[in-house]
């Protein structure tokens, strides 16, 4: 990962730790209260018992689990099975994150080529066109979404007004909808940690291998992308993890066939209707899912490097 | 001997500016080529638009005899050691060296030994399977070396490669780097703006200022017989003094230096008039009547040699070299010397 790639400071030892120890002491406070609480609360809950209008009871059960993976009939007492609802609403999120990422990268590597090849005093004014989207709401931004491309929407009155089209297309409640609410999403979280690394590249490395022969796709391939690499695999996750777990793209812009995980968490939390033992089950094996992703990459990261 | 390398007045603007105004040279198969010249005078430029990274914008480049402007850096046989190395960072010694030849199509066996042989060369056997990144800036400059011969270019560029090296590394690879291009036979483009490397190294400079070659020739050409005040005194150290010309004929000028003494020299320029002449500050002796006259400023020591600074007795600024010998007679500041011009001190220049 591209923290990994920073070097270690060299500290001398005892004199060092006891320096920066302390100086330690906010952080790990911040990651405590924001991050290992948090996940430890929803660890716990999600193996308490249901209580009928939301909320939990607490007596101690593998309820929630059990209800994921098995299906035991209708009145719970037919031999189990495997539950494949929800696994495939896992699947199918893993696959729409995934295409949403391949997509983001195939846009915002060029993207951040061009704004990286700019001349120093245009490229942050490219920049902050990427983050202008995110000064409004992601909801405000997801349903002004939904209204462009709505069967009466201005995109396909335009298209129809042009003559491209004589009936209009419906986009809303398909994937093709939540994979563009996604790329919408998340695509600055792909040009950004690119960007950054481009502008980091020595240029000359690509005239180096044009005076060794090679052509510029070669150059792209063997040079740029595995010099680049730290910034896309960096890009890849901030937009694979958020998409993974994403609920108002497939809520307003998906119908019943692109139910994901996130909103299947997100309404066992809402009103009287939930299971908050169930959600919690639920965002626990996401997490579980996504560490380890992250961990069997890092560990092949690290093999590379080590050659 | 054939040429391999023929620019043809060439010019190259980069939008308003120009960095070079019209150079032409022609540099000889298997020759040791220096480009020589201060910083922004335009080396990089040419070494670029050979190279192909730039266009030229009038003129002509040819490379044994074919005129190269439409071939792209990947077509041209030429090959480049960059003045930041610019190495793989994340590629082995080797996979560095051998980066040209799979380019070129060869096998990974074979180009693997060659790559090998390369790096016995520059002596960095051991290091084939380090990263850049865990090499010194002495070795890196090695492996950017045995990365750009490997492919065996008919022409190497090399951009101001040592500048980055300390000065014992820097004298012990002008060593090697004329060794290396006598064995391999490949004609070297030299770029740097330090005269003693050039001098020690080259079969030819080219001295270049502000876009124009200045002059072309051997190193003892060039330093005793420059032909312009910029040459002079970019080469080696001089004193420039306006003088009188009463007379050219046959190469040789008759000289009324200031103080009234009437000399002939070797000279570059070609009419009579108002002419600068280059006055080497070693070849110059104390005597009991001489050519010059001066009063001692201050004596500078400097190991091998001692350094007066003086003035003369019509107010020009002069320096004198003496040999800093046991039976040396240095004269106290203050006192006035008379100078004697040796054979070879004084050249008429042509500006
Ligand atoms: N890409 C460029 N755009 C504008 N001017 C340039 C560019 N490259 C070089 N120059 C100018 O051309 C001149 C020669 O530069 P260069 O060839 O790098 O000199 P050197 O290598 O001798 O130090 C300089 O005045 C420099 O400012
Ligand atoms: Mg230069």
């Amino acid at each position: 990962m591209a923290g990994g790639m920073t070097p270690a400071p060299q500290g001398n030892g005892t004199g060092y730790r006891a320096i920066v120890g302390p100086l330690l002491i906010p952080t790990w406070v911040m990651i405590g209260i924001f991050l290992v609480l948090p996940v430890l609360l929803m660890a716990v809950y999600s193996f308490l018992t249901k209580e009928f209008r939301g909320g939990v009871v607490w007596d101690f059960t593998l309820a929630a689990y059990d209800q994921f993976f098995l299906n035991r009939g209708l009145f719970g007492d037919e031999p189990p099975v495997i539950e494949w609802t929800y696994i495939t609403i896992f699947w199918r999120s893993i696959w729409q994150a995934a295409l949403a990422t391949l997509i983001c990268l195939i846009v915002g590597f060029p993207t951040a080529w061009f704004i990286a090849t700019r001349p120093a005093r245009t490229r942050a004014v490219w920049l902050f066109l990427v983050t202008v989207p995110y000064w409004v709401n992601l909801l405000i931004r997801t349903v002004s979404l939904k209204f462009l491309i709505r069967e009466n929407g201005p995109l396909n009155e335009s298209l129809m007004a042009l003559g491209l089209i004589t009936d209009p297309l419906p986009l809303v409640n398909t994937n093709l909808a939540v994979q563009l609410g996604l790329f919408y999403s998340y695509l600055p979280f792909m040009v950004l940690p690119v960007y950054a690394a481009v502008e980091r590249y020595n240029f000359a490395l690509s005239e180096a291998a044009a005076d060794l022969y090679a052509s510029r796709w070669v150059t792209l391939r063997e040079i740029v992308l595995p010099v680049v690499k730290p910034g896309i695999i960096a890009g890849c996750i901030l937009v694979f993890v958020p998409s993974l777990g994403a609920f108002l793209a497939p809520d307003l812009l998906g119908g019943a066939k692109t139910f994901m995980i996130g909103s299947l968490i997100d309404e066992q939390f809402r009103g009287s209707q939930g299971n908050w033992p169930f959600g919690a089950a639920a965002a626990m094996i996401l997490m579980t899912l996504v560490l380890i992703v992250l961990t069997v990459y890092a560990r092949a990261q690290t093999k590379g490097d080590a050659r | 001997m054939s040429t391999a390398i023929d620019i043809r007045s060439v010019v190259k603007r980069y939008g308003t500016a120009t960095a070079l105004h019209g150079v032409s040279l022609s540099i000889a198969d298997n020759e040791f080529f220096t480009l020589l010249g201060p910083s922004g005078c335009g080396k990089t430029t040419l070494l670029r638009c050979i190279a192909g990274f730039e266009d030229v914008t009038e003129g002509e480049i040819r490379l044994f005899g074919q005129n190269i402007a439409g071939l792209d850096p990947n077509h041209r046989p030429v090959n480049t050691v960059f003045q930041q190395y610019a190495l793989f960072p994340h590629m082995s010694v080797l996979e560095n060296v051998a980066f040209g030849l799979k380019m070129k199509g060869v096998s990974l066996s074979d180009r693997t030994a060659r790559a090998g042989r390369m790096l016995e060369m520059v002596h960095l056997s051991a290091f084939a399977d380090r990263l850049p990144a865990q090499l010194s800036g002495g070795q890196q400059q090695r492996v950017a070396l045995a990365r750009a011969l490997a492919p065996e270019p008919k022409v190497l560029l090399l951009d101001e490669p040592l500048s980055a090296l300390d000065l014992k590394l820097r004298q012990a690879m002008r060593v090697e780097l004329k060794t290396l291009q006598e064995q391999t036979g490949i004609t070297f483009i030299f770029v740097t703006h330090d005269q003693e490397e050039a001098l020690t190294m080259s079969d030819r400079i080219a001295v270049m200022s502000q876009g124009r070659v200045q002059q072309i020739g051997t190193a003892r050409d060039i330093y005793e017989a420059p032909v312009n005040r910029f040459v002079a005194d970019f080469i080696g150290e001089t004193n420039l003094l306006e003088v009188t010309v009463d007379r050219i004929e046959g190469g040789i000028a008759r000289v009324t230096l200031p103080g009234g003494h009437t000399i002939t020299c070797p000279t570059a320029a070609t009419t009579p008039g108002k002419h600068h002449i280059s006055i080497r500050p070693e070849r110059l002796s104390i005597s009991a009547a001489g050519d010059l006259t001066a009063t001692v400023e201050r004596v500078v020591y400097l190991g091998t040699d001692l350094q007066l600074l003086a003035r003369l007795t019509t107010g020009e600024e002069f320096h004198i070299r003496l040999q800093n010998s046991a039976r040396a007679q240095v004269p106290a500041p203050g006192s006035t010397v008379a100078l004697h011009l040796e054979e070879g001190a004084a050249r008429l220049l042509a500006d």
